[in-house]
């Protein structure tokens, strides 16, 4: 009986990682259900992308407030957990504080760990009144209704409450030391929770011992269930943010990429001495689909940027068709690629392996053609996301599946590429009038 | 054209054995609008002002591309873009220089994976050029003092981070520069792109232009200056929404410029 804690902590520990395992299969299957992309260029461009915005947060900053409570508990997650490597060592082994003899280098720690801790909850709290008392609008737009809105405010109550519980359990610790009990070694410096530590007072070792071990159990607990609420939460992007800023854009935001399959056709369309009756050569295959209509058109870096963005909303707000009131929001094509693609992976699970036609799909079903058709390609969202991520690639993707599989751009722009290809400008003008403004 | 400025065609220069400096990309918008036919001239003349030995393409230029790309229309772009790089390299063109911000995105960026790689500049960078190596100047001019708020074009700005040339352009005329509250990376958009320009706006409470046009009127400025052909025409339709023609006017950077030098 003695080793049964140990071996409860163990089960447990085994539990949430075995689970959080299967959560990064499935997360990875879809992921992979994108077509393949050359991101194998510029890595000495992308690991300083990576280090600059994911890690130093650099984008994060240019909204300052949010930027700085962000950082903060950026640094407290990253920091405290080094606490979690003890709290592991300790459950596993059945020891207390067994970091303890690093000495004056566990109490720095530990009075660090306090004071983001402290930190942390001010932010938390900061962040759940923007959210929910102030409302700033990029919260409540039409996409952050339900689901969404939960999820954010259930992000901030998880740290919250494992915030408090790392201070209570390092309360009655401290408490217990001061009692010289038994097994609690003299550790640590507690600078925000001995001023808890008073509300202990007067409390028998053993009711303090309880609401110690209470609180260990917990925090642990509340850390493994947060690591697989993960996969369910925008938060994943506290993984996500370091792959995703690194396959992120490296060539200038203006330029959109050119799709080889057309210009295969277009130089046998020009090509003078080419046999227009040929006949296809034998390895041909189905020819390709042009543009998106579903996830599984898309490369795979776009269904990463999908999973890794946090729902702030920086690209609605900066979005012009936004501001004015159209339906596009890049941040409802960034969760309704997710969803879409969660749904082709649940059907893929329950068809054991393969994907069974639903008879949905990304175009018309998440995303409407009014919302397509609204975007500047402005990169203005582009340009405002934290974490590299392109919702532009999506739109222009999906316009070409409009264009070139369904002919259903608006009649104006038909007009206009008729203009085009009839005279070459955008407009009825004959090509050979070009230079009469030198004359004029 | 006025001022009797000769304006060469590549062909007129390649049978007489020459080869410009630099090819002038002049853009449908450059060639057709009346407005922007106006930007073309005031850039033209200071190119001639600065004995730069320039052609355009005439009747051999073509759209780039640039609307049937952002429409989607991939197949469209790609026959544009080969048909003009064929032109091109047919005349072993060097350097483009063009005063549309589209049209030097798609050369610059998307010509180059089909063939056509040249060193491509704006028309704002390559004033500047003309300033430092003092191939052009300017004394004071009827701009000095006057509020000039600057309107980053997207494929300019964000889309291949040029900010500094145009200002620095407007700083020569000694002008007072005030930014907008949208401004460089954050610039808002004139609405047109992306082949806005072409169609309708989708359904909403505002367009795009009358909310850029009100943070430009909230710099109470005497000029909006603009280095896109399209954004001048969304800003000017932006001001005579509000009807404030007479009190501000949209011009191009190169307007300014050559206005200020009285050419």
């Amino acid at each position: 009986m003695e080793y049964l804690p140990n071996i409860l902590f163990g089960v447990l520990l085994i539990a949430g990682i075995g689970f959080f395992s299967r959560n990064v299969n499935s997360l990875l299957r879809n992921i992979k259900l994108g077509k393949d992309v050359d991101v194998s260029d510029n890595k000495p461009q992308r690991w300083q992308n990576m280090a600059r915005i994911a890690l130093g947060q650099t984008k994060m900053v240019v909204r300052p407030v949010a930027g700085l409570l962000h950082i903060i508990v950026y640094l407290g997650f990253i920091i405290i957990n080094i606490e979690v490597l003890e709290i592991i060592i300790d459950g596993l082994l059945g020891t207390h504080r067994v970091f303890a003899p690093l000495g004056s280098i566990y109490n720095f720690l530990i009075a660090s760990f306090e004071i983001l801790a402290l930190l942390v909850i001010i932010s938390v709290t900061a962040f759940w009144v923007r959210r929910n008392i102030i409302r700033l609008s990029r919260f409540i737009k039409p996409e952050m209704k339900g689901w969404p809105k939960k999820d954010g405010n259930m992000i901030l109550y998880i740290e919250f409450v494992l915030m408090i519980l790392f201070l209570t359990m390092n309360a009655a610790d401290f408490q217990l030391q001061q009692l010289n009990a038994e097994h609690y070694t003299q550790a640590g410096a507690f600078p925000i929770s001995q001023h808890l530590a008073s509300l202990f007072q007067g409390m028998e070792v053993s009711s303090l011992i309880v609401i110690e071990r209470t609180a260990w159990w917990l925090h642990i607990i509340g850390i493994l269930v947060f690591l697989n609420y993960l996969y369910y939460s925008k938060h994943l992007h506290i993984l996500l943010a370091f792959p995703n800023t690194y396959y992120g854009k490296v060539v200038p935001k203006g330029k959109f990429k050119n799709l080889d399959a057309v210009t295969d056709e277009v130089k046998l369309m020009l090509d003078p001495s080419a046999d227009p009756f040929a006949a296809p050569a034998e390895d041909e295959g189905e020819p390709g689909k042009f543009g998106a209509s579903d996830v599984s058109d898309l490369n795979w870096v776009q269904l990463l940027n999908a999973y890794t963005c946090t729902e702030c909303g920086r690209c609605t707000d900066e979005c012009p068709a936004n501001q004015t009131g159209k339906k596009l929001s890049p941040r409802k094509i960034m969760m309704d690629t997710r969803d879409r693609l969660e749904e082709v992976g649940k059907n893929i699970e329950k068809n054991k392996g393969t994907f069974a036609d639903d008879g949905k799909q990304l175009l018309d079903d998440y995303i409407t053609r009014e919302e397509l058709w609204a975007c500047t390609t402005c990169n203005a969202c582009v340009q405002a996301c934290p974490v590299s991520i392109d919702p532009l690639s999506i739109i222009m993707d999906m316009r070409q599946y409009l264009v070139m599989e369904q002919s259903s751009a608006p009649s104006e722009l038909n007009n206009m590429m008729g203009n085009i290809e009839n005279n070459g400008a955008p407009w009825p003008f004959n090509q050979m009038d070009r230079l009469n403004w030198a004359n004029d | 054209m006025a001022n009797d400025i000769k304006v060469p065609t590549m062909a007129e220069l390649f049978a007489e054995g020459k080869s410009p400096e630099v090819l002038f990309w002049v853009g449908c918008a450059g060639s057709f609008d009346d407005r922007a036919k106006k930007i073309t001239k005031a850039f033209v003349q200071l190119l001639a002002k600065a004995n730069v030995s320039f052609a355009v393409l005439g009747t051999e230029e073509s759209c780039t591309g640039d609307p049937a790309k952002r429409s989607g229309n991939e197949f469209l772009f790609q026959m544009q873009a080969m048909t003009n790089i064929e032109v091109m390299n047919a005349y072993g063109i060097k350097k483009i220089v063009t005063a549309c911000p589209h049209c030097f995105n798609t050369l610059k960026n998307e010509y180059p994976g089909l063939g056509g790689t040249y060193e491509v500049v704006h028309h704002t960078q390559f004033l500047k050029q003309l300033f430092n190596n003092n191939r052009i100047s300017l004394e004071g001019g009827k701009f000095k003092g006057k509020r000039i708020t600057y309107h980053d074009p997207c494929y300019l700005g964000r889309a291949n981070d040029v900010y500094e040339a145009p200002r620095e352009l407007i700083r020569k005329l000694d002008a007072e520069l005030v930014e907008m509250k949208s401004c460089k990376q954050r610039g808002l958009c004139c609405g047109a792109g992306g082949a806005q320009m072409f169609k309708e706006p989708e359904k909403g409470d505002k367009d795009v232009n009358i909310e850029r046009t009100e943070q430009a009127l909230d710099t109470s400025p005497e000029i909006i200056a603009a280095a896109c052909p399209f954004c001048n025409t969304m800003m000017t339709d932006g001001v005579k929404n509000k009807e404030k023609e007479d009190k501000v006017a949209v011009m191009d950077i190169a307007e300014l410029l050559a206005s200020a030098g009285d050419l």
